[in-house]
């Protein structure tokens, strides 16, 4: 039986399992849209083409699969691109579908047109236009298989009107491989050797973990390296949850805002194991200075993170899994875990030292709630077992060091691209995938207004996210960049002009509270979590509170600010 | 240090753009480039020169090998291989210098393609090195225009 295009395309989604798509119509799309209510997944309406990125983003990082999203052409695919851009940064499974204005009008400066696979050709792993009915099927799964295999990453699929109206026989393509596309899975034996070695000889060893653990699916085979052989782990923003937070073993994040210990133990290991990170700037300082008496190894699945920023000695080309599963396979026969305990015994005892006498901290006492305080609370509260989303600045890093991520995939947060109104939209995405889960967005007075229309969404789906929003009035990374860099210039950073938070959120339906004295902190966030409805709590919180370490942009991470 | 890079790519929309914009995104210089069809159908060969360190060039090859639709990066400077490109001039040859340039003309078995009274339009073909001392040994009689491909490369058979 011939199909429309739309049909096949929705066919397509049905066959890839495809559970929610986050979208918004448009003219370009509604032949899409006219079909959708004859198809099984749920269609969630956003209120901004961002946002439904971001809640196909923050769905795709809590589960694992593939988020999707459906837009409109020209400003319904050019308002989605900040969310591509967060995702290609962040290396995120997303497929975003586009409309686009028929064929024949395409290059015209058609109404609504615009060149988006032109536009994001930079920030997707890669993209298309269907110009032909017969690839669309073929286009939907490469596009999915793209999105998920290999190191992840966003995937554009751009479909003129006419080509949606156009009927076909529906073919799905079983074989799905690309004479171009052999993304590298299986380490190399001879460096899994070599790195088995290193870490035998080693006594000041150190693992490193990124986002690359988490999408590998590679946490057991982390947890068992360090746990077995007595390794201290840290991990950068991305792979926070890849190792047990609450764990001995466990450093906290490194780099820019990362713990006394975690930074005094890179810089004085004499073995280094890049799990699955970058070396990112905000991760290593600077580059010269980094790791200075250790040898690194690098485990990346893609070529090109290795060598990029800093040159390592042992590179091992692997997805994590695979390569830990292989390090695991050639180090366990052999392993003498009371040896491996004591070889490593003063270099933890001095790693935990450090931890003793520089934890992360904050002055306590003064009249104002202090954000750290309002994070660990939340973490009290709901046990250590929610998913939390941030926006982006001082909200994000406080939850980053205040809430101890147990579990993998219960961190989102915008690492690379550092997007601000990411964390509502995402919360969104990953509470429709965990309807029974307790979502915490940890937000600013400035972020939450990026997208704060996204509150209608996730009020209408009867999503009980928790908005905690630590109010400064103020930008506070950049008031506090300014603070510490430009001779406290505050120039356009105070921003305490600002709507009643809790008005705005009975406005959307929602439930609104405020809290302005400490004591009060517990008891309303204990009230709050256990309602059954989204809320916002706007915490009045020290205003001039700073992130504390900080390693100043481009010094040596030996070099931290500190409390 | 010049590098030419030997890239198979699947002949599609776009293509092209990838890789330039893999480039200019990345702040890697493209020197020369050349794409045309080869006899596979539907793969087409792009031959870039280009000039970086040992740690750029390692992450073009990379960056370029990571494009989905790149199936194949070869870095020729690594092996032996012939290099050609074209170059045509247009050069000042009153009277009392057009002998000299017809002798250079002679020596680097360049063809004289169209003459006019004061002027000799050339056409010379060779590798880099080549074309670039021409131009140099030309420069002094004056050079009114110049058009040049890009470098076109091939491994050789015998890599001994």
């Amino acid at each position: 039986m011939e199909l429309t295009g739309a049909q096949i395309f929705l066919e397509c989604l049905r066959k890839e399992g495809v559970e929610v798509v986050f979208g918004y119509p448009g003219g370009a799309i509604i032949d899409i849209y006219d079909q959708i209510p004859n198809y099984p997944f749920k269609h969630i309406l956003v209120r901004h083409e961002q946002g439904a990125v971001h809640a196909a983003d923050g769905y795709a990082r809590a589960t694992g699969d593939v988020g999707v999203c459906l837009v409109t052409s020209g400003p319904g695919a050019t308002n989605a691109v900040t969310g591509i851009a967060t995702a290609y940064m962040d290396s995120i499974p997303v497929v975003c579908f586009t409309g686009q204005v028929p064929t024949p009008l395409i290059g015209n400066d058609a109404f609504q047109e615009v060149d988006i696979v032109g536009i994001t050709r930079p920030c997707t792993k890669h993209n298309y236009l269907v110009k032909d009915i017969k690839d669309l099927a073929f286009t939907v799964r490469q596009a999915f298989y793209l999105a998920r295999s290999g190191r992840p990453g966003p995937i554009v699929v751009d479909l003129p009107k006419d080509i949606m109206q156009t009927k076909a026989e529906f073919i799905w393509p079983e074989d799905v491989s690309l004479r171009s596309y052999n993304p590298n899975l299986l380490p190399h034996t001879g460096q899994i050797k070599k790195v088995a070695k290193l870490i035998e000889q080693a006594e000041r060893p150190i693992i490193y973990a990124g986002g690359g653990v988490i999408s590998g699916g590679a946490e057991d085979e982390l947890t068992w390296l360090a746990k077995s052989l007595n390794i201290p782990v840290t991990a950068t923003l991305m792979g926070l949850g890849s190792f047990p937070g609450n764990d001995p073993l466990w450093l906290g994040m490194l780099g820019m805002h990362g713990t006394y210990a975690a930074n005094m133990a890179i810089n004085n290991a004499d073995l280094v194991l890049a799990i699955g990170a970058r070396f990112d700037d905000r991760v290593t300082g600077k580059v010269d200075t980094f790791a200075p008496k250790a040898t690194l190894v690098h485990i990346d699945i893609d070529p090109t993170s290795i060598q990029k920023n800093v040159a390592v000695h042992v590179p091992l080309v692997a997805d994590c899994k695979s390569a830990l599963s292989a390090l695991k396979a050639e180090m366990e026969p052999n392993l003498d875990a009371v040896k491996a305990e004591e070889d490593h015994a003063v270099w933890v005892r001095q790693v935990q030292q450090w931890a003793e006498t520089h934890p992360l901290r904050y002055k306590k006492g003064g009249k104002h709630i202090k954000p750290q305080y309002v994070v660990e609370k939340v973490y009290e509260i709901s046990n250590g077992d929610a998913i939390v989303a941030t926006e982006v600045g001082q909200n994000q890093m406080w939850a980053a060091q205040f809430y101890k991520f147990k579990k993998s995939k219960s961190f989102l947060s915008s690492g690379g691209l550092g997007t601000m109104g990411y964390g509502l939209p995402a919360a969104i995405g990953a509470q429709m995938a965990f309807p029974d889960k307790l979502v915490v967005n940890i937000a600013g007075d400035g972020s939450i207004q990026m997208n704060i229309q996204e509150m209608m969404t996730a009020v209408c789906n009867n999503l009980p996210i928790k908005i905690v929003i630590l109010n400064n009035g103020y930008l506070g990374m950049v008031r506090q960049w300014q603070e510490l860099f430009y001779n406290r210039n505050y120039c356009e950073t105070c921003m305490d002009a600002q709507p009643d938070f809790v008005k705005l959120a009975e406005a959307y339906g929602a439930v609104g509270f405020r809290v302005t004295e400490e004591k009060d902190v517990v008891p309303v966030l204990t009230e709050a979590f256990a309602l059954p409805k989204t809320c916002i709590i706007d915490v009045r919180v020290d205003p001039e509170e700073n992130v504390y370490p900080m390693v100043p942009a481009g010094a040596s991470l030996t070099d931290m600010l500190l409390v | 240090m010049r590098h030419t890079l030997s890239v198979s790519v699947e002949n599609e929309p776009g293509v092209l753009s990838r890789v330039v914009g893999l480039f200019s995104g990345r702040g890697f210089n493209i020197e020369s480039l050349n794409v045309a069809p080869t006899l596979e159908e539907g793969v087409s060969l792009m031959t870039i020169t280009t000039v970086g360190d040992e740690q750029i060039i390692e992450q073009i090859v990379k960056q370029l090998r990571k494009l989905v639709t790149v199936i194949k990066v070869v870095d020729l400077t690594e092996l032996k291989a012939v290099e050609r490109e074209m170059v045509m001039l247009k050069v000042n040859a009153e009277d009392a210098k057009r002998a000299e340039i017809l002798r250079i003309v002679d020596i680097f078995r360049c063809k004289v393609v169209d003459v006019s009274v004061d002027e000799l339009t050339l056409e010379v073909t060779g590798d880099h090195g080549k074309t670039e001392a021409l131009i140099n040994l030309l420069a002094r009689f004056g050079i009114k225009e110049i058009a040049r491909t890009g470098t076109v490369a091939m491994k050789r058979a015998l890599q001994a």
